[in-house]
């Protein structure tokens, strides 16, 4: 019994892991309806920035972690300003072809910068170890994940619910020309909504790497599992990012104490079930 | 003149379907864009909000040149628009709907929460309802109050009157002279002519894309020519 509520445990951290990097591809697609193929590009350059302040500059970790979402906050302006806004009106493809040629540049950047071998980020030592949680070490890391993972839920629900920039992002994701014409900057919504997404892709980035290591390319596993989870919850609804991240974090858990060979194996199973039974997504409008 | 548009040409793709429109609203007034179904009037609605930018002409609103605007802007600078499709943000409450106009705008003015709450009451009993939730009808009076809420000098509404019962008509037809009374400027587009000679001073009869008729709308109706070629009754 106790292993089972154990293995729940570990799922539940891989949950608030996927839910952390799919959170900002699902609200980016939510109101620019673009899908930002390069999100795992901003995830591997919040890891690489966290790295580098934390690991080999040695700033205090939480101050590495707010730099490392303002520069990929920065990079992520530069994109939607510089670049993606002259497609939204067009043929989808381009979207693909855009997002993709910057996964190609950043992984090629990060190489230049950071060299191709991979690197070890150290965990911070308040977070290093493990507790005895039902007769078992429990990673504190593991823990920490997963408070995070609530508080960005709880802290985007109240932005998106309780706040006037949150309801001024949900009237355009509904309708950006009405939104528009009440007089809602579009442009100005999209550059913030872009952002903020980046923002969400570094905090995956600087959080979930010191459990996995940093080298260019991270980001083409973190974009396929973020875009399952995004695919199985309902494209572009956050809720539905959520509930498909705990699903799928805790039921390949489970897979893995049976199958542990098969840990992506499961994602995919997930997948193919949820879209035979419901093609849209288990929230989509 | 508090708007003034000029040899309007506006298309979609690679049609044109405006073929230079002019028109005029003088402070105060209530001017109805009148003709069939298709013959251009949410298309010059759409051109002079900004929301389908004309190809050519010229778009003046209170003196100053408006035409290649982003629809925020032109909303910004006191135009309301209420599209014929009501458009209302479905997951956003009746009381979000109205509030967020004020927000975005930032025009201070005449229109409060109460005020459109006293101008539709119904309004008042749904405030904690999302939008989606709603009849056409409330929809309707939900779209006109979320426009006056950025206290327009210029409302532009499309087919106000369309779909609605002979009640809620008269609702509308209230609704639409107390705005006027409060100083509002407004341009109605609407097939319907009896409608139209309720509540507008002049007005003038579109047909595939230009104007065929302009002038008071007593003048208007009583020229029986112009009301059979050009009107559906
Ligand atoms: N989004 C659109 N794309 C292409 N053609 C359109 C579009 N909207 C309207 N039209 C065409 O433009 C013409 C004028 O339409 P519209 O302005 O809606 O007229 P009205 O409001 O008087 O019924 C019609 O022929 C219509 O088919
Ligand atoms: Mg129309």
């Amino acid at each position: 019994m106790d292993s089972v509520l154990f293995q729940g445990l570990i799922g539940l951290s891989m949950a608030m892991y996927l839910w952390l990097i799919s959170a900002g591809l699902t609200i980016i697609f939510g109101v620019l309806r673009i899908v930002n193929f390069a999100h795992g590009s901003l995830y591997m350059v919040g890891a690489y920035l966290a790295f580098t302040f934390y690991g080999l500059l040695g700033w205090p970790f939480w101050l590495a972690i707010v730099l490392s979402l303002l520069g990929t906050g920065l990079l992520g302006f530069v994109m939607e300003r510089g670049f993606l806004r002259r497609i939204y009106g067009i043929d989808e493809a381009y979207q693909l072809l855009l997002t993709f040629g910057f996964i190609l540049i950043l992984d090629d950047l990060v190489k230049i910068v950071w060299g191709g071998v991979f690197k070890i980020p150290q965990i911070p030592a308040f977070l290093d170890g493990a507790w005895s949680v039902f007769g078992r070490p429990f990673p504190v890391y593991n823990t920490f994940i997963i408070g995070i993972g609530v508080l960005v839920a709880v802290g985007l629900w109240a932005l998106f619910e309780k706040t006037w920039w949150g309801r001024t992002v949900r009237a355009t994701a509904s309708d950006r020309e009405m939104a528009n014409a009440i007089g809602v900057n579009v442009p100005r919504v999209f550059s913030g909504v872009f952002v903020f997404g980046s923002m969400l892709a570094a905090l995956g980035g600087a959080l979930g790497t010191p459990v996995r290591v940093v080298a260019p390319g991270i980001g083409a596993t973190m974009i396929i599992q973020a875009f399952i989870i995004t695919v199985i919850g309902g494209l572009g609804n956050l809720k539905g990012a959520f509930v498909s991240s705990l699903i799928v974090g805790i039921l390949s858990a489970y897979g893995t104490l049976f199958f542990p060979v098969f840990e992506l194996f499961f994602i995919f199973v997930i997948m193919a079930v949820v879209l035979l039974v419901r093609p849209q997504g288990l929230f989509a409008r | 003149m508090i708007l003034e548009a000029r040899e309007l040409v506006t298309g979609y793709g690679f049609s044109v379907v405006i073929h230079g429109i002019s028109l005029d609203v003088d402070t105060g007034e209530i001017v109805c864009l009148l003709g069939r179904n298709g013959a251009g009037k949410s298309t010059t609605l759409r051109s002079i909000m900004g929301l389908t930018p004309p190809r050519s002409g010229r778009v003046t609103f209170r003196g100053e040149e408006i035409t290649g605007r982003q629809p925020f802007e032109i909303a910004r600078r006191g135009v309301g628009y209420v599209p014929d499709d009501r458009r209302i943000f479905s997951d956003l409450t009746v009381k979000e709907n109205l509030e967020i106009v004020q927000r975005v705008t930032r025009r201070e003015g005449r229109w409060s929460l109460e005020r459109v709450y006293q101008l539709f009451p119904v309004l008042r009993e749904l405030s904690a309802k999302p939008g989606a939730g709603l009849s056409g009808g409330e929809q309707k009076m939900l779209a006109i109050g979320r426009a006056l809420m950025g206290n327009p000098a210029l409302l532009i509404l499309d087919e106000p009157s369309e779909g609605l019962s002979p009640l809620l008509v008269r609702t509308l037809v209230d609704a639409l002279r107390r705005i006027r009374e409060d100083g509002t400027t407004l341009l109605i587009a609407d097939q319907n002519v009896k409608f139209a000679r309720r509540v507008a001073d002049r007005g003038y009869i579109m047909e595939k894309g230009t104007i065929r008729f302009a002038g008071p709308l007593e003048q208007l109706w009583q020229n029986e020519e112009v009301v059979r070629r050009y009107l559906a009754v």
